[in-house]
């Protein structure tokens, strides 16, 4: 496409609180050089339609923000250049299997509990050092390599959107958290992983994945959720019974 | 949470307004405004030092996650290893240098001695800092520094510090996130803090808020340009809350560019790619910096190389980008090495790929000074407070200062933690110390029909995003890299011409997620800020860090080594100058 050549962008308009059904609206939008479909999508709002609802911030795929289906896939608005769609008329609309506030914006309450509900935090027993830290915890490259792909999670949910379970179970805890779930476990400072085996160890959990793929397909930062709940069912099935254990603590570097 | 609720008898009745109805009230003990860095460090020291007795809640106009800190890239600066050479005294001389002796001496003292338990807190936490084989922390070069003390997670350090804090703040059940909840304004009487307004964005619901203590933690103004670093979320609404409260905004004329912003959507190419040995390049494919920084080269502080950059290219030694028609230099990562430059800079290198096109492997990249940060902020002391009582603030909306002229590298995301747990600190302590007050339901009646009848359903013809894009213009035309009188007298002019247009009513009049109202609200603080900063930068006639005038080009310590305080006054704003605490270090020449 050369700059100044305009393009057609579809948005998805429905607002459920006004009570009004969804509709595509059409905006034609002028090419600028590097456009990707959040750069159209505020094109059009400011100078067509201000009523347009999006979430947006940082522009460069690492809020989380503009999280939407794109012509039927779930992709985040600042990270798709137009210019490498395959359809020449764009359509968008809100993430799939996340309740609609207004236009392309979802409610992501749940997503949020569901995160919560896995305890992605680190949890150990040395409090004292926990409450005054007097040096790091040991950990080496190899160590850290172990989780570090699942902590890029940017919290886009597009992952969810993109999961097939998630179409017709909405009580699954979804690749999101569970990826979470995985990337604590797999810190070699952690001491909760049975904790939360026990979190995910249930059917509307781990055991509910049929492991399409799609989670890991959609990921923009490289996430591979489908793996995550794979190494989490292994554990699952090889973790201790009783009572739980946790990890052998790691003392701290002594201090300089 | 709904306490009580009272009814606005003669709220004005509108076209679209009910006769009569009531205002919502929640209340909490602490209200902490912003959920980047150093919004979630306040918001868990507070429930932490509370032992889980103070209701904490969280207000944030974006969602947890979203705020612009998961941006910053490069580094958080700290003195961890003396046994290897670095010192505390060394630390606290290199920002006091890069501040261009206009931070306050004790509280830099103070920030670098908080830093290293607050690395390794967040490392308790969950925290993926790089490793060294040996598995201890990571730290590298970056600009100003005199030892290696940038602490990095490859070069996503502010997005895994806020995954960190976040994550951890989920521990606290006395913790809770108000998620895209726009706060209006704040009530303050007798200089007493007493409870804020807001607007729950995705009902459109008005509230009112009663607290004990508060923290602004929103973060810069960066977004008063066009050509920036900054997210879109990146506005003043934080400082002009408490401007309008009658606390003093300090030293706003100080903003920093960051010398490498990616052509031409201004994404930041972190300082560590410079610190892992990436060189600046001109036209002549000479290595610049040498002749303005012979002993720091690339790595000298941000204000010199952003000037060095402009002076390049105004002597026409820069490249022109064809298509976006900006001048620039070229950043060239080659001498890293590809294998570092894929573990340790892999963030940038994708948004390189992704967004221009170019793999810094194997061509070097163009950039140009960007806006990336704003040294000046709410006025506040070591503890975070302000001169209101109850009002707290952290984080770059705050200005202590430890920054001064020019902040160093790697200090901002410090800063956010070492005053955000400051911040909280103090406003869980505080809070705890106070009864609930009830509040004028006066300020809330007319602070509604300032929303509702004065913006909501406000009438005017011009479109607030042409007018929001005139107003960036005009930032990075009149006040960049280089400024002069004639430049900001003229900038201040078109700016207060462009503030006096019909931009105040919104075409949008759903409730649901009216983002085109947040808009509007958002470009009213994005005028009284960009104000402070011309008429701060026109007042001050010296040349000092960031700001840096053709006409004055020399630093004037004799009357002008001093914080610039604006208060809020009708007619624009009202400069006072208060003393610069230097305790140690007399003012020198700078050279890198």
């Amino acid at each position: 496409m050369r700059v100044g050549e305009t393009f057609i962008i579809k948005v998805a308009r429905e607002n459920p609180g006004a009570k009004t059904g969804r509709t595509y609206q059409e905006f034609s939008i002028p090419y600028e050089a590097g456009m990707t479909v959040l750069n159209a999508l505020l094109y059009a709002k400011e100078h067509f339609d201000h009523s347009i609802a999006i979430r947006y911030s940082c522009r460069m795929a690492s809020c989380g923000s503009c999280g939407m289906m794109i012509n039927g896939i779930p992709r985040l608005a600042c990270y798709t250049q137009v210019t490498k769609l395959p359809n020449s008329t764009i359509t968008v609309g809100p993430l799939d299997h996340y309740p609609l506030v207004r236009d392309l914006v979802t409610n992501f309450g749940g997503f949020f509990d569901k995160h919560r509900s896995v305890s992605p935090f680190i949890l150990r027993s040395d409090s004292k050092e926990q409450a005054t830290p007097t040096s790091e915890y040991a950990q080496s490259p190899k160590e850290l390599d172990e989780f570090l792909q699942f902590s890029y999670c940017i919290k886009c949910g597009l992952c969810n959107a993109a999961c097939p379970t998630m179409s017709n179970d909405s009580t699954f805890i979804g690749p999101q958290a569970l990826g979470q779930a995985y990337r604590y476990i797999a810190d070699s400072r952690d001491e909760g992983a049975i904790e939360r085996l026990n979190a995910v160890d249930r059917p509307h959990g781990i055991w509910r994945c049929h492991f399409a793929g799609s989670c890991s397909f959609v990921c923009p930062k490289g996430v591979d959720p489908a793996l995550a709940i794979q190494k989490l069912r292994r554990l699952t099935i090889s973790k201790p019974t009783a009572p739980r254990t946790g990890r052998k603590l790691m003392p701290p570097l002594v201090n300089k | 949470m709904y306490l009580y609720s009272w009814s606005i008898a003669n709220a004005r009745s509108t076209a679209n307004r009910r006769l009569t109805h009531t205002v919502e009230t929640l209340a909490f003990d602490i209200v902490i405004i912003g959920s980047g860095i150093a919004g979630l460090r306040a918001a868990i020291e507070a429930a932490q030092v509370s032992n889980g007795k103070a209701s904490v809640a969280v207000i944030t106009k974006v969602q947890a996650m979203r705020s612009h800190s998961v941006s910053a890239e490069g580094g958080t600066a700290a003195v961890l290893y003396p046994d290897k050479g670095d010192t505390f005294e060394s630390h606290i001389y290199d920002t006091i240098k890069g501040s261009d002796f206009l931070a306050d001496q004790d509280a830099v003292d103070f920030f670098v001695h908080a830093m290293p338990a607050e690395i390794y807190r967040l490392e308790h936490w969950g925290m993926p800092w790089s490793r060294t084989e040996d598995g201890r922390i990571a730290q590298r070069n970056f600009g100003g520094y005199n030892f290696p003390r940038a602490t990095f997670a490859a070069d996503r350090v502010g997005f895994f510090e806020m995954q960190t804090l976040y994550d951890t703040s989920c521990k606290f059940d006395n913790i809770q996130f108000l998620q895209e909840w726009f706060v209006t304004s704040l009530i303050v009487e007798h200089s007493k803090f007493l409870g804020l307004t807001a607007l729950d964005m995705k009902s459109g619901r008005f509230y009112a808020i009663q607290a004990k203590a508060t923290v602004i933690a929103t973060g810069g103004a960066g977004r008063l340009y066009r050509f920036a670093t900054f997210g879109y979320s990146s506005t003043p609404d934080g400082l002009s809350l408490a401007y309008h409260a009658g606390a003093p905004i300090m030293d706003m004329e100080f903003v920093q560019f960051h010398p490498t912003g990616l052509i031409p959507s201004g994404i930041l190419i972190t300082e560590g790619a410079r610190g892992d040995g990436a060189v600046l390049l001109n036209k002549q494919g000479e290595r610049f910096m040498k002749r303005y920084a012979p002993e720091k080269l690339d790595l000298a502080s941000r204000d010199v190389v952003s000037r060095a950059i402009m002076t390049e290219i105004k002597e026409g030694r820069g490249f022109r980008d064809e298509v976006s028609g900006m001048d620039h230099v070229l950043l060239d990562l080659r001498p890293i090495g590809a294998e570092k430059v894929k573990s340790n800079l892999s963030g940038i290198r994708e948004i390189a790929i992704k967004f221009k096109g170019i793999d810094p492997i194997d061509e070097p990249l163009p950039v140009r000074p960007v806006c990336h940060y704003t040294m000046g902020g709410i006025r506040t002391n070591m503890k975070a407070e302000t001169e209101i009582a109850g009002l707290f603030s952290a984080g770059e909306s705050a200005c202590v200062s430890i920054n001064g002229a020019n902040r160093l590298g790697a200090n901002s995301t410090a800063e956010c933690l070492v005053f955000g747990a400051q911040s909280g600190h103090g406003a869980a302590t505080y809070a705890l110390g106070q009864s609930t007050h009830s509040v004028d339901t006066r300020h809330i009646q007319l602070e509604e029909k300032r929303l509702f009848d004065g913006i909501l359903h406000g009438g005017g013809s011009e479109n607030p995003y042409d007018v929001r894009n005139q107003l960036q213009v005009i930032m990075d035309t009149y006040a960049y890299v280089y400024r002069d009188g004639s430049g900001l007298a003229e900038g201040l002019k078109r700016m207060r011409d462009l503030h006096k247009t019909a931009f105040r009513h919104v075409d949008d009049q759903a409730n649901e997620y009216n983002s085109n109202f947040i808009n509007v609200l958002e470009l009213e603080a994005m005028f009284e800020v960009a104000e402070i900063v011309l008429v701060g930068g026109l007042a001050r006639i010296e040349s000092r860090g960031a700001h840096s005038r053709t006409d004055y080009p020399k630093r004037d310590d004799a009357n002008w080594l001093k914080h610039t305080l604006a208060y809020h006054a009708p007619d624009g704003p009202r400069l006072e100058y208060a003393p610069v605490t230097i305790d140690k270090y007399q003012p020198t020449e700078r050279h890198y």
